[in-house]
Parts: structure tokens; C-alpha cells; sequence
């Protein structure tokens, strides 16, 4: 893909996550970076096509390691987030004071 | 261009990505937000496998397979306490990884390598190696392995800007230099830069870590998204350029909320703290009271009386895993017909947002959060404030110490309240280095000791009193 184009999604990829990330609540800031780790795990996908195309055997160690790295983040990250976010609960019942925005 | 069926389908993974970090703009629909990120990564990386015919390599299944059970385990068995050193640990990994797949694309194929694979390649090795090199000391100061005072080396500042400059050096001469030559220069770029980024976090101190943990996070994404241009990988550029966004977006609100500048916590300015105590805000004030100095039924009595009351949750609550008695306290008071919410300031604790999970893992309902702007107009109506392990954030002295780490820094306005106890270890001044003349204030009430069994006795002396 042209160089140009791809400067052009990483600006635009930029700008819409800087936009959707500053609605998030700094109630949820945790669970956010965790799922950042695993969109940054996002790597394994050149990481895959790196070790398809390697030439020799080092190479190839190479990028079987950061497969294995960036699956690491990924797997890791969209669980630990699961598990913090499934502890975030409301209030049941009645009682309670809404929380002044 | 002709937009492939490949690229729609990337298209899509990408806009449900997106689509999943919107949903986390509220607790009830963030679930299903991170439910659908993982799934178009799955997607992702199975379309990757398709593509790219590597269906049938079981080495690569074996690696994924490898990763994804250590991921599994690791998020299995962290501690919610534990949330930051993990986080910067992954941090590192996805630098790390990022790295890795630069450092093959460099060394690969030399007639491959055009003048965008070179420059973007490059580039991604050295992001990659400072991302790694930082979040491998932020998790060791995090997790106690290394001491989270700055720690300086000889001539620090010299070999920061040595190793910097030889990184941005090497970056450019393998854009002039001949193919062949591209390979022993990323050497030099992997370790200039790692070594910058060890150099630079390691005179970081602790109390700077959230914002340290914050940019990290953005340089991980940010190397991605440059191994992307290097492989021609879309979906890597995008994704790469979120994490790029939202760890810009962290790291800017831990600055504001702190009051310091990102430059000043790159070099470690002011956070060593101060060589002189403050002086006490208020002046000829008397000797802090302890729980020694004033009977106890006054606290018991305070408790019953009070009809608002707002918890202050500080790091020194994690530290002595008093979580629960906390949530019991707030309980019994909320038996007995009173108003309990927590005043957070954003940043309480080691990381982003992580006082807020603390207090989710012992069911404490997230509407009773109230972030530090929500609450602070709300102190003068409230009747007694339980501060519990936290200090720095409620340190009238931010607004009066010059030239202190928290000079500056927007505080919890505790002193609003009619009455504050304060449940904290000792009387030694936080983690910036600060005393806090709050100590001394008449309608305080200081009780010393582990957070556990002091909070643990305010339950107690609330049933006392009834």
C-alpha cells in the first residue's frame, strides 16, 4: 500500500482515537490502558507476515518470538480488561445517590 | 487504488475497534465494547493467517499458542493492586514485539529495503527499543524491584542525550547509508535506544508514574502503528495510531492533574523533592493530634452524627489491603440512614483510573465515585470526611509550597468539610516529599497505624455509639 495512504490512515486513526478516548471516564481509565496493551498487540500481524517472509533461521526465531510477545499482550490485555470491567457495577436497588456529574 | 476485498474486510475490523473503545465510554456497555475489540483482533489475525498463506505453519500456531497461554495466565493471576506493573510490563512487550518485527524487516531482504522500509523500519526499532528499555524499570520501580526514588548516574543528563543522539544518528544514516550497512547500524539504533529509554525512566520518580506508565503506553501503540509503514500493514497503522492517541490522552490528563509538564518529568525536575520541611500552613498550630490525644468517643460520636460523609481513598489503602474494611465502614454508615460517596482524585494510586478498580473489586457501586471536580464543590456540605492512606492529594501545601513536586497540583478541598479523620500510617510526609500541615488542623482527627485495623476500629466504633 502507498506510503502517502498509510500516512494518511495513521492521521485519520489518530484523530478518531484521540476523539473516542477523551469520552472515556477517568472511572475507566485502568481497564483502558489494559486494552490499549492489547491493541498494541496488534504487532502480531507483522509480526506473522515477518516470519512467513523470513530468509534465514534467525530471522525466523526472531519473529516467532514476537508473535509469541505480541500475543502475549493480546490475549492478556482483552482478559485483564474483561476482568477489571466486569467488576465496575451500578448500584442495585434503591437508596442511593446518584452519583453529580 | 483499488480497494481490495482484503482491505474492506480490514476496513471493518478496524471500525469495530474503534467501535469497541466508544462503548468504553460507560461502564454498563464497556464489557461489550472490549468483547468486541478482542473480536475483530481475532479477526484481524486470522484474516492475516489467510492472507498470507500461513495456515500451515505450526511453528507460528506454536508461538501464538505459546503467547497466548502466558497472557491467559498472567491476566489470571495479577492482583488488582498489581494492575500497574502489569500494564507497564505489557507496556514493554508490545515495544518490545514492535521492535522485533523492525529489527527483521531491517535485516531481511536487502534489495527490499526502499527508502520508506528503511526510514519507517528504523524508526520502529528505536520506539520499539525505548518503549521496552522504559517500561521494563517503570515495572520494576512498580513492582519494587528497583528503588522508586529518580536514581541518577554519573552524568546522567550527558549519557540520555548521548544515547538519544547516537539513536536519531543512527535512524538517519540508514536512510543514506547502502543496504548492506543497514543491518550492523539497527544494532546500534537497538541499543542507543534501549539504553535511553532505561536512562530516562530510572530518574523518574514513583510519584511521577502514572504519567510515566501513561506515555509508555503511547510510544508502544506508536511503534506499532511505525512497523506498520514498514510492512505496508494497514490495520497495524491504525490500530498502532489509537494506542498512539490514547495514551496521549492519559498522559495529558495525569499532567493536569498533577500540574507539571511533561518536559519536567522527563528529566526528572522536582520530583526529587524538597530539601527544607514546609513550612505548616497553619501557623502556630497545635501538636498533631492523635487518637491518644482526644478520647475515642469523640470519633465514635463524630461518626454517628455526621449525615454526609466522603471517603478519600489514597495508595496507602492498597498498600495495606484495606479495600474491604472501607467498604464495611461505608456499609454501616450507610445502614444507619447516611450518605457515603468516595471523592477520587485522578491520581490516587499508581496508574490511571486505578483507585476506581481497587474499589469495584469490593463491590463498591461505581455511581458512588465521584471524580475530583464532581466533589470538590460538595466538601462545605459535608459532614465528615474519613481520609483513608492518602496524602499528597489532599495537601492544602500544594497550593502554598513553592517550588515543591506538588506545587501547584489541584488537591481534594478536605479542609471544606466540618470534620476530617484521617486514617494514614504515620504523619511522614507522601510519596512527593511534602509535609502536610493538614495534620495540625483543629477539626482533624488523626488516627495512626495500619489502614486495616484503624478503619476496621472506626466500624467498631460506630457500633459502639449505637
Amino acid at each position: 500500500m502507498d506510503a502517502w495512504i498509510l500516512l494518511l490512515l495513521f492521521c485519520v486513526g489518530a484523530g478518531v482515537g484521540y476523539k473516542v478516548i477523551r469520552q472515556v471516564p477517568s472511572l475507566l481509565h485502568t481497564p483502558l490502558m489494559s486494552s490499549m496493551n492489547a491493541l498494541s498487540g496488534v504487532t502480531v500481524l507483522g509480526a506473522l507476515v515477518a516470519a512467513a517472509a523470513a530468509l534465514s533461521t534467525g530471522h525466523r526465531v526472531c519473529a516467532m518470538v514476537a508473535v509469541a510477545l505480541a500475543m502475549v499482550n493480546v490475549v492478556g490485555g482483552f482478559q485483564v480488561t474483561h476482568r477489571m470491567l466486569s467488576l465496575f457495577r451500578s448500584e442495585k436497588g434503591d437508596g442511593g445517590h446518584p452519583r453529580n456529574e | 487504488m483499488t480497494l481490495s476485498a482484503y482491505d474492506l474486510v480490514a476496513l471493518a475490523l478496524v471500525g469495530g475497534m474503534v467501535w469497541g473503545i466508544h462503548w468504553m465510554n460507560s461502564p454498563r456497555t464497556a464489557v461489550c465494547g472490549n468483547l468486541l475489540g478482542s473480536l475483530c483482533m481475532l479477526g484481524a489475525i486470522l484474516l492475516t493467517v489467510f492472507r498470507h498463506g500461513i495456515l500451515t505453519r505450526g511453528d507460528l500456531w506454536l508461538s501464538m499458542a505459546a503467547g497466548s497461554v502466558a497472557g491467559s495466565v498472567l491476566a489470571a493471576v495479577v492482583s488488582m493492586v498489581q494492575m500497574p506493573q502489569l500494564v507497564a510490563l505489557l507496556n514493554g512487550l508490545g515495544g518490545g514485539a514492535s521492535a522485533l518485527v523492525a529489527w527483521v524487516v531491517l535485516r531481511g531482504d536487502p534489495s527490499a529495503l526502499d527508502a520508506v522500509t528503511k526510514s519507517s523500519g528504523s524508526l520502529a526499532l528505536a520506539v520499539g527499543a525505548v518503549t521496552l528499555g522504559g517500561s521494563v524499570i517503570a515495572a520494576g520501580k512498580l513492582h519494587g524491584k528497583i528503588r522508586a526514588r529518580p536514581i541518577l548516574v554519573y552524568h546522567h543528563t550527558l549519557w540520555s542525550l548521548l544515547s538519544l543522539a547516537v539513536t536519531v544518528a543512527g535512524v538517519a544514516a540508514i536512510l543514506a547509508a547502502p543496504a548492506g550497512a543497514a543491518a550492523a547500524l539497527s544494532l546500534l539504533i537497538l541499543l542507543a535506544a534501549f539504553g535511553f529509554g532505561v536512562l530516562f525512566t530510572i530518574r523518574i520518580g514513583g510519584a511521577d508514574m502514572p504519567i510515566t506508565i501513561s506515555l509508555l503506553n503511547s510510544l508502544s501503540g506508536l511503534a506499532a502503528s511505525i512497523a506498520g509503514f514498514a510492512l505496508r500493514n494497514p490495520l497495524l497503522v491504525v490500530a498502532g495510531a489509537i494506542v498512539g492517541a490514547a495514551g496521549l490522552v492519559l498522559t495529558q490528563h495525569m499532567c493536569r492533574a498533577m500540574n507539571r509538564s511533561l518536559l519536567n518529568v522527563l528529566t526528572g525536575r522536582t520530583t526529587a523533592g524538597p530539601q527544607a520541611p514546609v513550612e505548616a500552613g497553619a501557623q502556630g498550630a497545635p501538636a498533631a493530634r492523635t487518637d491518644e490525644a482526644r478520647p475515642a468517643p469523640s470519633v465514635a460520636v463524630t461518626l454517628a452524627q455526621a449525615h454526609t460523609v466522603v471517603i478519600v481513598p489514597g495508595y496507602g489503602m492498597a498498600l495495606s489491603q484495606a479495600q474491604r474494611q472501607v467498604k464495611d465502614l461505608s456499609d454501616e454508615l450507610e445502614a444507619r440512614g447516611k450518605e457515603v460517596r468516595f471523592a477520587i482524585h485522578p491520581v490516587a494510586g499508581r496508574m490511571p483510573g486505578h483507585m476506581n478498580v481497587l474499589l469495584a473489586e469490593v463491590d463498591v457501586p461505581y455511581n458512588k465515585l465521584c471524580e475530583m471536580d464532581a466533589i470538590n464543590p460538595e466538601f462545605e456540605q459535608t459532614d465528615l470526611v474519613v481520609v483513608v492512606g492518602a496524602n499528597d492529594v489532599i495537601n492544602p501545601a500544594a497550593a502554598t509550597a513553592v517550588g515543591t513536586p506538588i506545587y501547584g497540583m489541584p488537591i481534594l478541598h478536605v479542609t471544606d468539610a466540618k470534620r476530617i479523620i484521617i486514617c494514614n500510617k504515620d504523619t511522614q510526609p507522601g510519596y512527593a516529599g511534602v509535609d502536610n500541615p493538614l495534620y495540625t488542623h483543629d477539626n482533624v482527627t488523626l488516627l495512626l497505624g495500619d489502614a486495616k485495623e484503624t478503619v476496621a476500629r472506626l466500624a467498631g466504633e460506630l457500633n459502639g455509639a449505637n
